[in-house]
C-alpha cells in the first residue's frame, strides 16, 4: 500500500512527541511508538488465536496415525509423513472410487467459475440499480430479497427439485448455476446497493451531467470505483460455492459432483476408522482454492475513493 | 440422452442378441468407510462380471446426507438405477407415489419366501403383498465388546454377563481405567437404553412396551432395574469424552476402557486394528444375560426407469445381490450375517457364529422402527439422551417421563 | 429522491427495470412463492413426501410442546446476540487497525480471513479437538501445573453454546473484518485530512464521523450475520452433534432433523415457518425505516 501521505508526516512524528502524535491518525512505519506496540501487539494477539487451528491442523496432517492416537494434538509430529496428503488427494477412496480429491478438482472449477461470474454480474447491477436508479416497488423487491437471505437452505431443497424439473434443468450444470446465482443474490445485492449508497452523490451527479447512460455509468465509474466490495463478494461467492456440498449433490449428476463429495466421503464416513491426519489433509488441499483467492485478491484491496476523484 | 442409448441398446440387440444389452447402472449408497466399501466392492464384481457395468455413487452419512439426495434424486425425474435404504417403512411413500419398481416377479422367480430368514425382512419389504426391495444384510445391536487386556490389568475375571461387568467397575477404575466407553452421539445413549431393557427386562417386556405400549410396565418395577442400570452405565461412562461410537470401541480396543454397548458393526473395527475375538476382545450377546438380537439391516431399492435395458440390468442386479455366493461375500466384509438361511459361512469368527446360532434358534425381536411410530421414538430418544447427560436426574423420574412417553405413544 | 435527478425518467426505468428482471424473478418466484408453499405445507401431515392432508395446528402444537424446540431458541439467541456483538466488535477493530498503512497488511487480512475458507466439518473437529479437556487446552493448562484448571466448554451442557460460539467467531470475524475494511476503504481520504487539520482524536474521528458514514456498510454487515446466524447448522453439527444432550440444539438443525431424520417434512415447515415469522418481525419494522419514512443520504 503507498501511502503518499508518509513522506511529509514521518519527520513531524518522531519518538520524543507521543502526546502530540495521539491525535495524527496514521502513522509513520518505522517508529516505535506506544501505538504501534499496541497496534501490532493486538494483532499478533489475533493472530494467534486465528492460526492455532491451523497449526493444530498442518501437524496432525503430518503425523501418522499411531501417533495420533497417543493423544496430544499440539505436540509437533516426531516423524513427518507426507502420506496423509498424498493419500488425501490421490488415492483416498470414496466409495468404490479410490482417486481422492482429484475426481472431484475439475468439476469444481466448472461448477465455480460460471456461477461467480453469473451472480456476482446479476447482482452488482441489481445493487446499482436499486441504489442510483430506483423505480417503483423496487423497495418491495428488494425487501423480499432480503427476507430470502433468512431463509434456511435446506427448506427450499424440494421447491427446487420441483422448480427445476420443471424448467428442464435438472441433473445440469445451468440448474445448478442458476441455484448458485439465486441463492447469492440476497447477500450480494445488498452488499452492493449499500456499497454503491455510500458512494458520493456527486459523482453519479456529475456523470449523468455528462450524458452518461445506465451502462455508461456502471462501467465507467461505478466499476472501478468500488473494487475492493467486488473483492468482499468474490471472497464471499467463491468460499460459499467451492464449499458447497448440498446443492451440487442435490442437483447434479454423480459425473458433475464437486470436490466435496469426495471431502464429505473422505471426512464424514459414519463406520470405520477415522483417519484424521487424511482428514486435516484433505481440508486444507479444499481450502486452497479460496485461500489463493483471498491473497490474490488483497492487490485489488486498494483505497477505492481517491482524493480528488469527487471534485474532478 | 437416455432414449438415444435406448436405440442404440435395441439396435445392437437386433444385431447381436447375446451379450449386447450391457448398461450402466447408477447405483446409490452410504458405505464410504473402508470394510464397507470393501463390501459393495463384491456386489460391483459380481454385477460386472455379467457385463453391465456397476457407477458407483457413494455418499457419507446415512440419513441426513444421503437421504435427501435420493429422494430429490427420485422426485427430480432423474433417478439413479438402484439405491440403498434402510428398510422398514422409510421409502413406503416412494413406493405408494409409484416411483419405485415393483420386484414381486423376480422374488416370485427366486422363491425369495422361502429362503429369506427371519421373513421379518422380506415383509419390511412388502407394501399390499407386492416386493419392492432386495434386503442385502442383518445387523444386530444387542452386544457388550470387552476388552480382555483391561480386565487382565484390573486383575479381574473376564465378565460373562452385565452383573459381572458392573461388579467388575471399581476395580476397572482403580486400574485408571474407564469401565464403560460411551460416544456422545445422542443415536448411542439410546441404543445402550435399548439393549438394557431387552437384555435386562426381556423380550416379552420389550414387545410389551414398544408393542403394546404398556406404559403400566413401563413404569413398573421390572423396569425399574433397567433403569438402575442405566443409571449405573451413566456413572460407568462418565470419564469418556469421545464424540464418535469408534472412538469409543478404541477405547476398548487399545484397553482404555472395559468395555462398550455397541452394535455388531464394531467388529470391524476389531478386525482392522488386527484383534482377535475370544482372545483379545469378547463379545456378549445380549449383555451375556438375554440372548436375543434385534433384526435391521440394509436393503437395495430399483426406482422405475424408463430405459428398458437398464429396467432389464436392474432386476438381473437384483438376483444378484440375494444370490447365495454374493450374499456370503458380501456378508463376510460388511461383518454382517446374511438374509439367507441356506447359506454357511464358515469363515466366519467367533462372535459372527454366535450372532448366528442365535438366529437359527429364532431368538429375534422386531426393531423399535416396526413397533413405534418415528415421532414417539423421537422422543424416547430425546430422553435419554438428556437423560444420560444429566448426572441429576434420577433413575425415577427418567422412569416416569418414559412410562408418561409410552402411554401417549402411537 | 428518484424525483431529484431527472432528465428521462422513462427511459431511465427501463433500462433499471430491464437490469432488475433476474432480482424479480427470485424474489417472487423462489423467495415468496417457496416460503408460501413451505407454509402451506406446514399445516399438513407431510412425512416423506408432501401430501395435502390438511391437519391444522397440529405441527405447532407439537413443536411449542417440544422441549427439544424450546432449548434451541433458547441457545441461538444467546448465540445470536454475543455473536453479532463481538462479530462487529472484534471485526471493526481489526479492520480499523489494518487501515493505519501497516506492514504486512496482505499476510494480516489472509491469516484473518483464511477460517473463512475451511469447511464446517473440520472446524468443527478442530475446535472439538482444542477444547477437549482430555488433550485440549485444558490439558496443556494442567501439564503447565495449574492442575485445577477446568475448561471443558463441549462438555458442560451449561458453557456449550459459548465454546460454539468461539469456533463461530473464529470462522466468521474475518469476513466481516473484510466488508469493515472495504466501507474505510470506501471514505474520502480528505475525510480524514480534514479531521487530522482539525485537531480531533483519531478514536472520536471514528466515532462520530466515519461509522456513521459507514452506516450502509454495517447494514450488510448486520445482515450477513444474523442470516448466518438463523441459518447456524453445520458448525453445531461438526462440532457438538447438538450435545451435550440437546443442551446446544439450534433451530436450523430441529428444522433438517425433523425434515430428513425423523422423516417429517411437516413438523420441519413449521419450525421454519416459526423462523421466518421471527425474521419477518424484525424485518418489517427495519424496511419500513429504510424506505418508508425519511430517506437517508
Amino acid at each position: 500500500m503507498v501511502d503518499h501521505l508518509a513522506p511529509t508526516s514521518a519527520p513531524l512524528v518522531a519518538a520524543p512527541s507521543r502526546a502530540a502524535d495521539e491525535p495524527w491518525g496514521r502513522k509513520p512505519r518505522r517508529s516505535i511508538t506506544r501505538a504501534n506496540i499496541f497496534l501490532y501487539g493486538t494483532l499478533i494477539v489475533f493472530a494467534i488465536y486465528y492460526l492455532l487451528p491451523l497449526y493444530v491442523m498442518i501437524v496432525t496432517s503430518l503425523k501418522g496415525m499411531p501417533e495420533i492416537r497417543m493423544g496430544n494434538i499440539f505436540s509437533p509430529p516426531l516423524e513427518i509423513t507426507f502420506e496423509p496428503w498424498a493419500k488425501a488427494w490421490s488415492t483416498a477412496c470414496t466409495g468404490l472410487n479410490c482417486d481422492g480429491l482429484s475426481r472431484g478438482f475439475w468439476n469444481s472449477v466448472r461448477i465455480l467459475v460460471p456461477s461467480v461470474v453469473l451472480s456476482i454480474a446479476v447482482a452488482s447491477v441489481n445493487g446499482y440499480a436499486l441504489a442510483n436508479w430506483r423505480f417503483k416497488g423496487a423497495d418491495t423487491f428488494f425487501t423480499i430479497l432480503i427476507f430470502g437471505a433468512f431463509i434456511p437452505y435446506q427448506v427450499m431443497l424440494y421447491p427446487i427439485v420441483i422448480l427445476l424439473r420443471e424448467m428442464g434443468l435438472y441433473g445440469s450444470l445451468t440448474g445448478l448455476v442458476l441455484v448458485h446465482t439465486v441463492f447469492g443474490m440476497p447477500i450480494l445485492t445488498l452488499l452492493f446497493r449499500n456499497y454503491f449508497t455510500s458512494m458520493p452523490e456527486e459523482l453519479f451527479k456529475a456523470a449523468r451531467v455528462d450524458g452518461a447512460g445506465f451502462w455508461g455509468i456502471y462501467f465507467k465509474i461505478m466499476l472501478p470505483m468500488s473494487l475492493p466490495i467486488f473483492v468482499v463478494a468474490i471472497i464471499l461467492q467463491v468460499t460459499g460455492i467451492w464449499n458447497d456440498f448440498l446443492f451440487g449433490v442435490i442437483y447434479t449428476r454423480p459425473d458433475l459432483y464437486p470436490m466435496t463429495v469426495q471431502l464429505n466421503n473422505i471426512v464424514n464416513s459414519v463406520q470405520g476408522v477415522k483417519e484424521y491426519n487424511v482428514n486435516m489433509a484433505a481440508t486444507i488441499l479444499t481450502g486452497l482454492v479460496p485461500l489463493t483467492i483471498y491473497f490474490i485478491s488483497g492487490k485489488l484491496f486498494v483505497r477505492g475513493i481517491a482524493a480528488g476523484a469527487v471534485k474532478g | 440422452m437416455s432414449v438415444f442409448k435406448h436405440f442404440l441398446a435395441g439396435a445392437s440387440l437386433l444385431a447381436l442378441s447375446t451379450t449386447a444389452n450391457a448398461v450402466d447402472l447408477e447405483v446409490t449408497h452410504w458405505w464410504t468407510s473402508g470394510g464397507e466399501a470393501a463390501a459393495v466392492a463384491e456386489f460391483a464384481k459380481a454385477f460386472d462380471a455379467t457385463g453391465n457395468k456397476w457407477v458407483d455413487g457413494a455418499i457419507a452419512g446415512s440419513g441426513g446426507t444421503a437421504r435427501p439426495i435420493m429422494i430429490s434424486r427420485i422426485t427430480g425425474g432423474d433417478p439413479m438405477a438402484a439405491t440403498q435404504f434402510n428398510h422398514g417403512r422409510q421409502a413406503e411413500e416412494l413406493v405408494e407415489a409409484g416411483l419405485m419398481r415393483d420386484l414381486t416377479d423376480i422374488a416370485t422367480a427366486e422363491g425369495w419366501k422361502d429362503k429369506v430368514r427371519p421373513s421379518s425382512l422380506l415383509d419390511s419389504c412388502t407394501l399390499d403383498g407386492k416386493i419392492y426391495c432386495v434386503p442385502v444384510n442383518i445387523h444386530s445391536q444387542q452386544w457388550l465388546w470387552l476388552s480382555n487386556k483391561a480386565f487382565e490389568d484390573a486383575g479381574v475375571a473376564v465378565p460373562t454377563n452385565w452383573d459381572e461387568f458392573a461388579a467388575a467397575a471399581p476395580a476397572l477404575e482403580k486400574a485408571g481405567k474407564i469401565p464403560l466407553a460411551m460416544g456422545q452421539q445422542p443415536w448411542q445413549t439410546t441404543l445402550a437404553f435399548q439393549v438394557l431393557l431387552v437384555a435386562l427386562a426381556g423380550p416379552e417386556a420389550y414387545s410389551k412396551i414398544f408393542g403394546e405400549k404398556d406404559a403400566e410396565l413401563a413404569g413398573g418395577p421390572d423396569l425399574a432395574k433397567v433403569f438402575e442400570a442405566a443409571e449405573q452405565a451413566r456413572a460407568m461412562s462418565a470419564g469418556s469424552n469421545v464424540q464418535d461410537w469408534n472412538q469409543a470401541t478404541n477405547m476398548v480396543i487399545t484397553g482404555q476402557a472395559g468395555g462398550q454397548i455397541m452394535g455388531d458393526w464394531a467388529q470391524g473395527e476389531f478386525a482392522v486394528a488386527g484383534q482377535v475375538a475370544g482372545t483379545d476382545y469378547t463379545c456378549l450377546p445380549g449383555l451375556g444375560v438375554n440372548e436375543v438380537i434385534q433384526t435391521g439391516g440394509d436393503a437395495f431399492y430399483f426406482p422405475v426407469l424408463k430405459d428398458e435395458a437398464k429396467t432389464a440390468a436392474q432386476g438381473e442386479l437384483a438376483k444378484l445381490m440375494m444370490s447365495p455366493e454374493v450374499q456370503v461375500a458380501f456378508n463376510l466384509k460388511k461383518g454382517s450375517l446374511p438374509v439367507r438361511g441356506d447359506v454357511s459361512l464358515d469363515a466366519a469368527n467367533d462372535c459372527m457364529k454366535k450372532g448366528l446360532d442365535i438366529l437359527a434358534k429364532g431368538n429375534v425381536i422386531q426393531s423399535p422402527d416396526q413397533l413405534m411410530s418415528a415421532d414417539s421414538l423421537t422422543q424416547v430418544n430425546d430422553l435419554f439422551v438428556e437423560f444420560f447427560n444429566t448426572p441429576s436426574i434420577t433413575a425415577a423420574d427418567a422412569q416416569k417421563r418414559f412410562a408418561d412417553i409410552v402411554a401417549s405413544a402411537d | 429522491m428518484a424525483a431529484d435527478r431527472k432528465p428521462s425518467q422513462l427511459f431511465r426505468n427501463m433500462n433499471a427495470k430491464v437490469a432488475a428482471i433476474p432480482m424479480i424473478l427470485t424474489a417472487c418466484v423462489v423467495f415468496v412463492g417457496g416460503t408460501l408453499w413451505t407454509i402451506t405445507y406446514s399445516f399438513t401431515n407431510s412425512k416423506l413426501l408432501p401430501r395435502e392432508t390438511f391437519v391444522g395446528l397440529d405441527q405447532y402444537e407439537r413443536l411449542w410442546s417440544s422441549n427439544k424446540w424450546l432449548i434451541s431458541i433458547e441457545n441461538l439467541f444467546i448465540y445470536g446476540v454475543l455473536s453479532l456483538v463481538f462479530s462487529l466488535l472484534i471485526g471493526f477493530l481489526l479492520a480499523a487497525l489494518l487501515d493505519q498503512k501497516i506492514r504486512f497488511e496482505n499476510t494480516f487480512r489472509t491469516i484473518f480471513l483464511y477460517p473463512f475458507a475451511l469447511s464446517f466439518i473440520v472446524t468443527g473437529l478442530v475446535w472439538q479437538w482444542i477444547l477437549n479437556p482430555d488433550f485440549g487446552i485444558q490439558r496443556v493448562v494442567r501439564n503447565l501445573g495449574w492442575e485445577s484448571f477446568t475448561f471443558d466448554p463441549l462438555y458442560n451442557a451449561e458453557i456449550v453454546i459459548y465454546g460454539v460460539l468461539i469456533a463461530g467467531l473464529w470462522q466468521g470475524t474475518g469476513l466481516v473484518m473484510c466488508l469493515m475494511l472495504a466501507g474505510l476503504r470506501g471514505i474520502d481520504e480528505d475525510i480524514w485530512k480534514a479531521a487530522r487539520v482539525d485537531g480531533i482524536p483519531m478514536w472520536k474521528t471514528y466515532l462520530m464521523i466515519i461509522i456513521p458514514m459507514m452506516r450502509p456498510v454495517f447494514i450488510t454487515t448486520l445482515v450477513i450475520i444474523a442470516s448466518g446466524i438463523v441459518k447456524l447448522y453445520d458448525l453445531i453439527v461438526a462440532q457438538t452433534g447438538g450435545g451435550p444432550g440437546i443442551a446446544s440444539e439450534v433451530p436450523a438443525k430441529y428444522v433438517y432433523d425433523a425434515m430428513f431424520l425423523s422423516q417429517n417434512l411437516a413438523q420441519g415447515f413449521a419450525g421454519s415457518t416459526m423462523m421466518l415469522l421471527t425474521v419477518l418481525i424484525v424485518l418489517i419494522p427495519w424496511a419500513y425505516l429504510e424506505f418508508g419514512g425519511k430517506k437517508h443520504g
